[in-house]
This record gives structure tokens, sequence and C-alpha cells, in this order.
């Protein structure tokens, strides 16, 4: 099989892109992103990783790969299996007709991982392309290179235990429609964004749970410093590291913007735009903040501060939102 | 971001000696993918989660060896769990977890239930029978 491993900010997006493109609908990350309306905010205080909240600044994992799947017309293959055996000979089996092979796996039991990025992640995706001897050759999104690995250790990060278990995972499109109505998928998938950054009654979603992630940080005890950075740096960590592509998806959706305004030619996306870029940057800022004030014992940024910093943070998302609802009336 | 912007933090960097792909706008607003090495406030929040896991685990380590409890909280941190995570993976409630934490419970656990825990952290069963039965150098 030709392929090209192409790098990706974040897995799901990457996976997807690779896909359609692989079928012959080119399909660039942030425009996967975009139309699967995979922006998001949620603060999930009872979800716990690592004794933290969850604080997540896309839609759950596999959203992106249903939703777009969905959108675009195309029919999605997936299986998970009960029988780890099967679950192997199944993805050989895909491999042996000749099928580019999406996969959910753990993080963690991956071996090509570095050390240092080994966590208990079970909703990573990457792509298998082939099989030489005892090794699947993989397309991992967010590697630069396309990755080896043992038969033994794929097989053990995909049926990994535990929190959103991958139960083997395989997936594949079949049918990928090479004609599509880009204003109406746009819009569509605009609207879908905007009612989730603000259009839910529930304080932990969008842009009320940004404000709602603020109050939590201005009523922080300053005396528990040790508490506070685990909790500040877990969000920067939430935000920057778990492959973002910048700021907690921002400039990945600006990009979207920026992108599906050239397509359809509407030269008021490509200004949402920049105005998100200027939001991203504030978030970089406040994850600099974050990281500030866990550093310093003597003189460390007040939590005010923090929670100020956010709170704009909230009202320019707030704006944007009522940029993008805006354009859609017209 | 700016594409000049793009953080190149390679001193401390946590992802391995990869890079990680960021978004970034160049002088003219347009949006580029762009390689970074690194960034130092990432770096530091990584570290730190990275330190705790390995205090708890060295802390774990010496509370099995003097015999304080059993080896499953060391293992549990060195293979970077939490008594959540563990009670997931091994599909056992987290009080009975705690349990298994004392030296006599242990000791006394049937192989069924050993064998979930090989099975969590991935070692052979053995590693864990030799350690019911008084293994405390390394694993």
């Amino acid at each position: 099989m030709t392929f090209n491993h192409q790098q990706s900010a974040h897995c799901e997006t990457g996976v997807m892109s690779s896909l359609l493109t692989h079928a012959g609908l080119p399909m660039s990350e942030p425009m996967a992103f975009g139309l699967a309306s995979g922006l998001a905010f949620a603060y999930l205080p009872l979800v716990k990783l690592g004794g933290m909240p969850l604080i997540a600044y896309r839609m759950p994992p596999k959203h992106i790969i249903k939703t777009l799947s969905k959108r675009l017309g195309c029919r999605l293959h997936v299986q998970t299996f009960g029988n780890e055996a099967q679950g192997r000979a199944a993805l050989d089996r895909a491999l042996d007709e000749g099928r580019l092979v999406g996969m959910q796996s753990s993080v963690f039991w991956l071996p090509y991982f570095p050390p240092e990025m080994r966590f208990h992640f079970n909703a990573h995706n990457l792509l298998a392309y082939g099989r030489e001897g005892d090794e699947y050759l993989l397309s991992d999104p967010v590697f630069e290179q396309p990755v080896r690995c043992a038969a033994d250790d794929l097989q053990r990060a995909r049926f990994a235990k535990g929190a959103l278990a991958p139960k083997g995972l395989l997936y594949w499109l079949d049918d990928v429609p090479q004609e599509q109505d880009w204003p109406a998928l746009v819009r569509k998938s605009i609207l879908g964004t905007t009612r989730i950054l603000d259009g839910l009654p529930l304080p932990w979603i969008g842009v009320r749970g940004i404000r709602h992630l603020a109050g939590k940080i201005g009523k922080l005890d300053a005396q528990g410093h040790k508490y506070n950075r685990l909790y500040l740096t877990h969000i920067v960590r939430m935000q920057e590291e778990i492959g973002t592509g910048g700021a907690g998806f921002r400039f990945m959706y600006a990009s979207f913007l920026q992108e599906a305004g050239r397509l359809i030619g509407d030269e008021r996306l490509c200004e949402l735009s920049t105005r998100l870029t200027a939001t991203g940057d504030q978030w970089r800022q406040f994850a600099s903040l974050c990281v500030q004030h866990g550093r310093s014992k003597q003189n460390p940024p007040p939590l005010s501060q923090l929670s100020d910093s956010l709170l704009q943070i909230a009202d320019s998302e707030q704006q944007l939102v009522a940029g993008l609802k805006g354009w859609l009336k017209d | 971001m700016k594409l000049d912007e793009v953080p190149q933090d390679a001193d401390g960097s946590k992802y391995g000696g990869h890079q990680k792909l960021l978004y970034a706008v160049d002088d003219k607003g347009e949006y580029h993918e762009a390689q970074s090495a690194g960034w130092e406030a990432e770096n530091y929040a990584t570290d730190l989660a990275l330190q705790e896991l390995e205090q708890q685990a060295q802390q774990a380590r010496a509370d099995w060896q003097a015999g304080a409890t059993s080896v499953l909280p060391y293992l549990m941190y060195r293979y970077r769990m939490d008594e959540l995570a563990l009670a997931q993976c091994t599909g056992l409630w987290r009080w009975r977890i705690r349990r298994h934490f004392r030296p006599a419970v242990f000791a006394a656990l049937p192989q069924k239930i050993l064998l979930r825990y090989a099975q969590a952290f991935s070692l052979p069963l053995e590693q864990l029978t030799a350690c019911q039965q008084g293994y405390r150098d390394d694993l």
C-alpha cells in the first residue's frame, strides 16, 4: 500500500485527516477538526485524572470520528472485541485486504512513546498500514515519522483495561463521497460549535465552564501552595501537553475558520479566525501565569490575577461565538 | 501565536527528543503548521507531575521494603496509576485494593486475584507470588 504519513497535532483529527486523504478526499487536520465541531470547553469535577478534575478543550473521544463520517456521508466501519485473539486476527485480515486501519489504544503501553509522555490515557488513536514479520507498521499521527511496534506490545495497548478501555477498537471508512457541499458543511459545523460553546444550560460546559474554572481558581486556598501548584499545572497539561496544536485547540480551530473562509469565499470567517488567534494567545499567557504561580515561592502572581485572566478569556470566547452566530444569520 | 513565537525550548523538553506540531500564523496572518521542540511552561508542568509520581513511588517502595505495606502501592505508582486507575484496570473495588495494601492480607491473596494485578501491571504472575512469599529486593 502506498501511504503517506503526516504528522498532526492531535491523534483523532490526525487519523481522520489521513483516512480521508487516503480515500481520495484531501482534508487537512484543522478542517477535520472544524467540520466535526470538535471545539469545546468542559470542566468535569466528577471525572478524575490522577485525583484532578478532567478539563477538556474538545469534544469527548470518538466524537470527531463519528460526527465527521456522518456529515461527509462516509460509511464508518467500527468493531470492538471481547476476545483478544479475534481482535488481532481482525487487524491482520484488514491489513491483508490492503486497508488503512484506525485503532484505539492506550498511550502507556506503546513502547515507541518516550517515557516522559507515557501516561494512562486509553483513547489514543493511530493507524496501521502494514505488517512485517512480527512488527506492525504504524502511522501515529503525533509523531514526525511512521513507527514500528512489536505485535505483543500493540496487542497490550489495544486491550488495556480501565477508563475508556479501547477493547481493541478497529475502524475504517468505506464509500467516501468525493463531492461535498462545502458551504452547507461549514455552516452546520459552526452552528454545532456555537451551541456547545455558548448554548447549553450547564455550568461546566463552554463559556460558562471557563467562568466556573475561574471561580474555582479564585477560591483556592492561598496557603495550600503544593496543591495549588499541582492543580494549576494540571490545567496547563490538559491545555498544552495532550496534543492540542497549542492553546487547547484554539489555534487549530482558528486555522479551520481561515481555511473554511477561503474555501467558500467568505472573508468574514477569516476575520473571526484572527480574533480567535488572539484568544488563543490569551490562553497561552494564562498557561504561563499558572506556571509562574507554581514556580515562585516568594512572589507568585496572585490567584485573583489568574482567575481574572480566565474571565477575560471567557468574554473573548463569548464575543467570538456572537460573531459566529451573526455570520450564521446572514 | 506567530511562527517566530513557536517555542523551541529543547532544554528540559519532555518530548523525548521529538517535535510536536502546533498551528501558528505568519506575518500576513496565514496559518501554517510549525514544529516545536518544547515549551518551557509545559515542560515545567509535565516535570512536576512526573516528580510527584516518582516521589510517591519512592515512598511506597521504602514502605514496602520496610514491611509496612505490600508491594502493590509501589507497583501502582511505578506504573503511573492511582487507586482509582488501579481499581478500573483490575475491576476490583477501591476498598478491596486498599485492603490488599496490608502485607498480611496480600500474603493470603488467592492466585486468581493476584493474576488480575499481574495483568494490570503486565508482570509475570511469578513475580507477585514471590513478593507474597517475602521477596523484597527490587522488581
